[in-house]
């Protein structure tokens, strides 16, 4: 897989993964109120490695915490409060789901109560997602959870790029809470990073791929696989899809999604979560209250089917929002 | 001890190891798809408590599950088709290595979120006493688990309300040195011995060598006696020292397989695991033990080893065999 990014002048070639480590390791460098509360960004992956000169330069930068979520992750807004700017490493999303009093019920409307005054700076960075065998408790996808939680702030990056520009923001720069949500799958996917302080400040959209019939409207993996579907149907049914990548979910950039559904009038929204209140509905809701006039065509989910998400493989490939059946989705558009 | 119930102790003990052991060959081949927890170096405990429970009394267990199943009565083929996700499986494939259960063995249901399980099990004692039943529980778990505040909580309310429950906490990360002490602050938790704490809550406590299946089987058969009068939960640290195989979330195979020849001597095991097989392999140590005393001879100690080992060929090639499951699956249970 390899995503295309309009470059600017300078960029290498760098795996997620890579340029994950590397965003770390300059956010430690340039701020000395970051504190890591654990540092596994890249989990079990076949990449976990390039983290390791990371940890090991950064040490004193890291604690490593007992399994302890709800009382790390209340420990990083504490610290946050009192100006530190703590990245919490939770390692599998579902293990945030020990932290949720904390994460929503706390980081989340502190500002909102203090009416801005008091700010939780704090990046709860996760793997979500099916990474092939986790079964039912290690492949969740709570993106949604987090996104129906207003006062958090949600990314979603899907290259290489904009996990580095992302997370360099929201650990620098940004003054809210921010859920940080990587795919497990996405640790591989190659593609071309800025050279230098590449930065990305929420709330911009980003189309990957430009076309006029069919808008594709699609987070964190989805992009790969959306890009995929449309240069599948290019090729097959000389249908040109509009792929646009939100990066984060809140604040969401309407606008960039809105000027491409008006263009196209066909729409499919694909998340990894499951359909039921998912990401991928909310975004349809979105576009269906402010673009229905232009909407020519009901406007199609792919996303997780509402079951638990089963360990055999053969059970797992049948809920994967694969490639597959966005293509088959853009068909029934028709 | 009646010479029967050591066989059994020493076949049960022996099917575990030999289980575990084709789990690393299945990693090895991609059948296990993804990381597993192995029972190697526990097996007394597991074998131990489980034979002194009655056949319908409740079990609960963890990630390192394998084991705990094997010992309850589980059939070697239906765990390892679950560990490798097929239709043959305890929960059909659905489950896999993270969650084996067997409801009609009295394990309705394993969590591998650390701690999961534990309120689980106080939910089944509950219902038991509340209904004035005889049947016990007995829930399996990490020292990890005391690093979550459920553990906590489920251990307060469980002595309120004087539930018929055993915590069996299986402390396996202790040096063979310190196996019969009672232990030190670590960096996960602050507590000098993790034993003293429950007594806080006024439950009474126990400590065992969990590489001694004798001891083990003894203390767990007293105390439920207790536990069944409706005198309230009670506490076991049992104290394991870690294989060396079982570092990492992938397990290794380091010295190979166990060779039963090292109950006849322990040096000759290889270099990566001789000072474990010498010191704290629960397995060895029994066999040994069961010769020393006269009740087999290196023959009989040679032919139950091959018996075993058949049985667990023969289970992983119905595990293999098992078909993976089919979407259907999935039908009526979102
Ligand atoms: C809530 C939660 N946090 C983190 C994990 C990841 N995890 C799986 S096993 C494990 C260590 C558990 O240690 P312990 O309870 O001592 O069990 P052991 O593996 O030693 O048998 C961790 C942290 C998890 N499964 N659940
Ligand atoms: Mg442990």
């Amino acid at each position: 897989m390899s995503v295309e990014v309009r470059a600017p002048a300078a960029t290498r070639t760098l795996k997620f993964a890579e340029a994950l480590a590397e965003a770390v390791d300059e956010i430690c460098a340039e701020d000395p109120r970051v504190v890591l509360i654990g540092a596994r960004f890249t989990g079990h992956t076949p990449s976990a490695h390039v983290m390791e000169p990371v940890t090991r330069k950064h040490a004193s930068r890291i604690v490593w915490p007992p399994i302890s979520e709800l009382a790390y992750c209340g420990v990083a807004v504490g610290a946050a409060l009192a100006g530190l700017r703590p990245i919490v490493e939770m390692s599998t999303a579902t293990f945030s789901y020990e932290a949720v009093p904390q994460i929503v019920n706390e980081a989340a409307v502190i500002a909102a109560m203090s009416g801005g005054r008091v700010r939780a700076p704090v990046v709860f960075h996760m793997l979500y997602g099916i990474r092939g065998g986790g079964g039912p408790q290690h492949s969740g996808s709570p993106q949604a959870w987090w996104w129906n939680s207003p006062g958090l702030q949600v990314a979603m990056p899907s290259s290489p790029a904009d996990v580095k520009g992302l997370l360099r923001w929201a650990a620098l720069r940004s003054e809210g809470p921010t859920v940080f949500m990587d795919h497990q799958r996405l640790m591989e996917l190659e593609g071309p990073v800025p050279t230098g302080r590449h930065e990305i400040p929420f709330g911009q959209a980003d189309v990957k791929r430009s076309g006029g019939d069919v808008t594709i409207v699609a987070t964190s993996i989805q992009v790969s696989r959306a890009l995929e579907a449309a240069n599948r149907l290019a090729r097959e049914d000389g249908i040109e899809v509009e792929v646009v990548d939100p990066r984060t979910l809140e604040p969401l950039d309407r606008a960039t999604i809105f000027a491409s559904v008006r263009k196209t009038g066909r729409v499919v929204v694909t998340d990894e979560s499951h359909e039921n209140a998912g990401v991928a509905s909310g975004l349809a809701a979105i576009i269906a209250e402010e673009c229905f006039d232009a909407l020519r065509a009901p406007i199609r989910r792919v996303a997780i089917p509402p079951t638990p998400v089963p360990y055999a493989e053969s059970l797992e490939r049948a809920l994967i929002p694969d490639t597959e059946r966005l293509v088959a989705a853009v068909r029934a558009l028709r | 001890m009646h010479r029967d119930l050591q066989l059994r102790f020493l076949r049960t003990m022996l099917r575990i190891r030999r289980v575990e052991e084709r789990c690393i060959a299945f990693a090895e081949t991609g059948e296990i798809r993804a990381h597993y927890h192995l029972y190697i170096g526990q097996e007394a405990a597991g074998t131990g408590a489980s034979a002194a429970l009655a056949p319908d009394d409740y079990v609960f267990t963890t990630h390192r599950n394998h084991g705990h199943v094997i010992a309850k009565g589980g059939d070697p083929g239906k765990v390892l088709a679950e560990i490798i996700g097929r239709s043959g499986g305890y929960l059909g494939g659905r489950g896999g290595t993270f969650h084996v259960a067997a409801p009609e063995l009295g394990i309705p249901h394993t969590s591998a979120i650390v701690g999961g399980s534990l309120p689980i099990a106080a939910g089944v004692a509950f219902a038991v006493r509340r209904r004035k039943g005889q049947r016990a529980t007995l829930a399996f778990f990490g020292d990890g688990t005391m690093e979550e505040g459920v553990f906590y909580e489920t251990l307060n309310l469980a002595q309120l309300w004087r539930l018929p429950l055993v915590f069996f906490m299986e402390n396996n990360s202790v040096s063979a040195a310190e196996r019969a002490g009672r232990g030190s602050p670590t960096s996960e938790h602050a507590a000098k011995a993790l034993s003293d704490v429950p007594r806080a809550f006024g439950v009474e406590t126990a400590t065992v060598d969990g590489t001694d299946v004798e001891a083990v089987f003894a203390l767990v058969r007293r105390l439920l006696e207790r536990v069944r009068s409706g005198e309230g939960p009670f506490f076991v640290e049992s104290r394991t020292t870690r294989w060396p195989g079982n570092y990492g979330a992938f397990p290794k195979l380091v010295g190979g397989t166990t060779d039963i020849a090292w109950a006849l001597d322990a040096a000759s095991a290889p270099d990566g695991v001789r000072a474990w097989t010498m010191e704290s392999d629960p397995v060895i140590a029994y066999a040994a033990k069961l010769l020393w005393h006269g009740a087999i001879d290196a023959a009989a100690l040679r032919a139950i080893d091959a018996e075993v080992r058949g049985e667990v060929d023969r289970a992983a090639r119905f595990a293999l065999e098992s078909p993976l499951p089919q979407a259907e699956a999935l039908a009526g249970v979102g």
